[in-house]
């Protein structure tokens, strides 16, 4: 793909903007590491305070309107930033098993909350079925992985295939009811689902099934990673493998907004019928955006199972479904960075703050009111949609 | 000479109501036909019958020789008709090239491959796609063609009706409806409104309007004819002189002494 700038913006200097942007993203490297590092709560809920103060600095000193200035002018370079910001992070980490599970699962969450998002955010399918569709994906891979050779690679994308056409014997109902009518036909979905899981002795049962291991050209991702001198935690085959799977969804999600298809899906969320009246079809974009974003979910499913290697119905309840759709409430519908910092949120916090490990569903019900109460269209609300990030129509 | 527009008999019923009673209306190319009656009459009926959202309960409709009795919304746009909402139906948080963009849908690659990985192509379709969007804005009001990425949301109501317009102008369709363009507006801005249509119908030849519409200075000044609906039948249909002073045109709006 050529990233010639064409236009003449595209070409200016880099400026302050860029300065702020690059800082911000060494910032909350430095941060997260700060944060993952930390043992104490205490210092926990001190960081957590600082990062407010810091945001609202920020705010203040006007440098969060520089922070989306860089990122609108110097897409490529933020993106190249943060990626190595991810890798830095993986790096310093690279011994402690726990940690890197932790931002493993964050990441798989949030390619599943991408999922959600062309649905919901995008299309307006409300799906309250997210962790069903997950849970098939790690079916899917414990059954394929121990009953076939497939290559465990190859059952990723079947993982998301399966999901998806799961998914497609919701289409009919989803798309003969509207709004809160077709949300229930998921939450019965998601009811059915695990009640199925439980019943079914093939299965496994309520026991649930073990999930063989992801490999690579006869590299298993369950053993430790040891070269000469360097070591570093099996979870870390897992991290940059999901972290692959995590820029495919994200490249997915952010071409299908900034395209027709995107246009058409907003069409059809904001007002169907006068959709219908310009020649686009409701049904057609609710069905492409449902099965994508199952396609997706049942992918990071697959992973996470292979990951955590057990897997049992009491992962895929209904309160799980909620926490996908409060992440993408949290973050901002159809935004792809408020997922992205919702998912580090909701799986993060509780595992840092033991204390609120009971608590994390009322907290996390509290927290979403409060967002759809003071900030509607979440903690970074979605942009305007830009094509081309370097097109500038003068 | 055969009409652009040939509806036959048509007939919409809700229930025991009978908003459209059997109209015969015919529209010729070029022309602007104006569609008047008390509030009631079956004057939007028409056009969502016409446009495919409600169904015929009987009677036919035949656009440029082609019959279009009961087709979807989706076909209707493709066959040509564009409309405007009396209350607007804009899609507030997009820009106004998105809601422009909205309106030229049959003419934009909709397959999702395409979309995704033939971005190159996609980008050209965008860019030509914008400058045609943004010259047809700029008739109505140059302003707003600097502010092709601002939200609508953002917008006052004449300016609205004005994305509205270009919305449903944008894929060139040979027939165009109106329905109530100066609701919520000021005589003023209804005045302005309509001199940018007028305009822009002298830009695209061949343009064909339907305009529902209350204020009879509007009606006056733009139609070449008019119907007269009441009670979903056509009770009057000439010119606007004709039609104000028919008798019974002044009995539907006034009642009987």
């Amino acid at each position: 793909m050529s990233t010639k700038p064409e236009s003449g913006a595209a070409t200016r200097a880099p400026g302050p903007a860029l300065l702020v942007g690059l800082g911000a993203v060494v910032l909350l490297t430095c941060y997260i590491v700060a944060f993952l590092m930390s043992e104490d709560e205490s210092v926990v809920a001190g960081l957590i305070v600082a990062a407010g103060v810091a945001v609202l600095g920020a705010y203040v000193l006007g440098l969060l309107q520089q922070l989306r200035a860089a990122y609108r002018d110097h897409e490529r370079l933020m993106h190249a930033a943060i990626l190595l910001g991810i890798l830095v992070v993986a790096w310093v980490f690279r011994e402690d098993h726990f940690t890197l599970l932790m931002l493993t699962t964050a990441m798989l969450y949030m390619t599943a909350c991408l999922g959600l998002n062309i649905q919901l955010g995008y299309t307006g399918v409300l799906n309250f079925a997210g962790a069903s569709f997950f849970g098939v994906g790690c079916y899917t891979a414990a059954v394929l992985g121990s009953e076939t050779a497939i290559p465990p690679l190859l059952i990723l994308p079947i993982g998301g295939v399966m999901a998806a056409l799961v998914g497609s014997i919701l289409v009919i109902p989803v798309l003969r009811t509207r709004g809160h009518y077709a949300a229930v036909v998921t939450i019965a979905f998601a009811v059915l689902f695990r009640t199925f899981l439980q019943v079914n002795d093939a299965l496994g049962g309520p026991q649930g099934l073990s999930v063989p291991q992801m490999s690579l050209f006869g590299w298993g991702f369950n053993s430790n990673i040891e070269v000469g001198d360097f070591y570093a935690s099996f979870y870390m085959n897992y991290y940059l493998l999901a972290l692959l799977l995590l820029i495919g969804a994200f490249a997915l999600t952010r071409r299908v907004e900034r395209s027709w298809v995107g246009l058409s899906m907003d069409a059809t969320r904001i007002d169907e019928l006068a959709a219908s009246c310009f020649g686009i079809t409701p049904s057609r974009w609710k069905i492409t955006a449902f099965m994508l974003g199952n396609f997706m979910i049942g992918v990071a499913g697959a992973l996470l199972g292979m990951m955590i290697s057990f897997i049992a119905p009491a992962n895929f309840t209904f309160a799980d479904s909620l926490i996908f759709l409060s992440i993408v409430l949290l973050g901002g519908m159809g935004s792809v960075w408020g997922i992205a910092l919702a998912s580090v949120i909701v799986v993060l916090l509780p595992e840092k703050l033991q204390m609120i490990q009971e608590y994390r569903f009322l907290l996390f019900s509290a927290l979403v009111i409060l967002v759809l109460l003071f900030r509607p269209n979440g903690l970074l609300p979605r942009g305007r949609r830009a094509y081309f990030p370097d097109w500038r129509p003068r | 000479m055969t009409a652009l527009l040939d509806c036959k008999q048509m007939t919409r019923r809700f229930g025991g109501l009978v908003a459209l009673d059997g109209l015969d209306l015919q529209v010729h190319g070029g022309d602007i036909l104006g569609l008047i009656g008390p509030n009631g009459s079956g004057k939007t009926t028409f056009f969502n019958v016409l446009t495919g959202i409600y169904g015929y309960s009987g009677g036919t409709a035949a656009f440029d020789g082609q019959e279009i009795t009961n087709l979807s919304p989706q076909a209707v746009y493709r066959a040509g008709i564009a409309r405007t909402f009396q209350r607007s139906r804009l899609c507030l948080p997009l820009s106004i090239f998105d809601n422009v963009m909205i309106g030229n849908h049959k003419r934009l690659d909709q397959g999702l491959w395409n979309n995704i990985f033939a971005r190159k192509r996609l980008r050209q379709e965008v860019e030509s796609g914008f400058d045609e969007a943004r010259e047809l804005v700029r008739i109505f009001e140059p302003r707003l063609a600097d502010q092709m990425f601002e939200p609508v949301a953002n917008f006052p109501m004449i300016d609205r009706r004005r994305i509205e317009i270009c919305r449903a102008l944008i894929s060139h369709p040979r027939l165009l409806l109106l329905d109530e363009p100066s609701a919520g507006m000021t005589h003023e801005e209804t005045r302005e409104l309509m001199d940018d249509i007028l305009q822009v119908r002298e830009r695209i030849g061949g343009l064909t309007i339907i305009i529902i519409e209350h204020e009879m200075g509007v009606i006056e000044r733009v139609t070449d004819h008019c119907v007269v609906l009441n009670f979903g039948q056509k009770i009057a249909e000439g010119s606007y002189r004709e039609v104000s002073s028919d008798r019974h045109v002044q009995e539907a709006y006034l009642g009987a002494e």
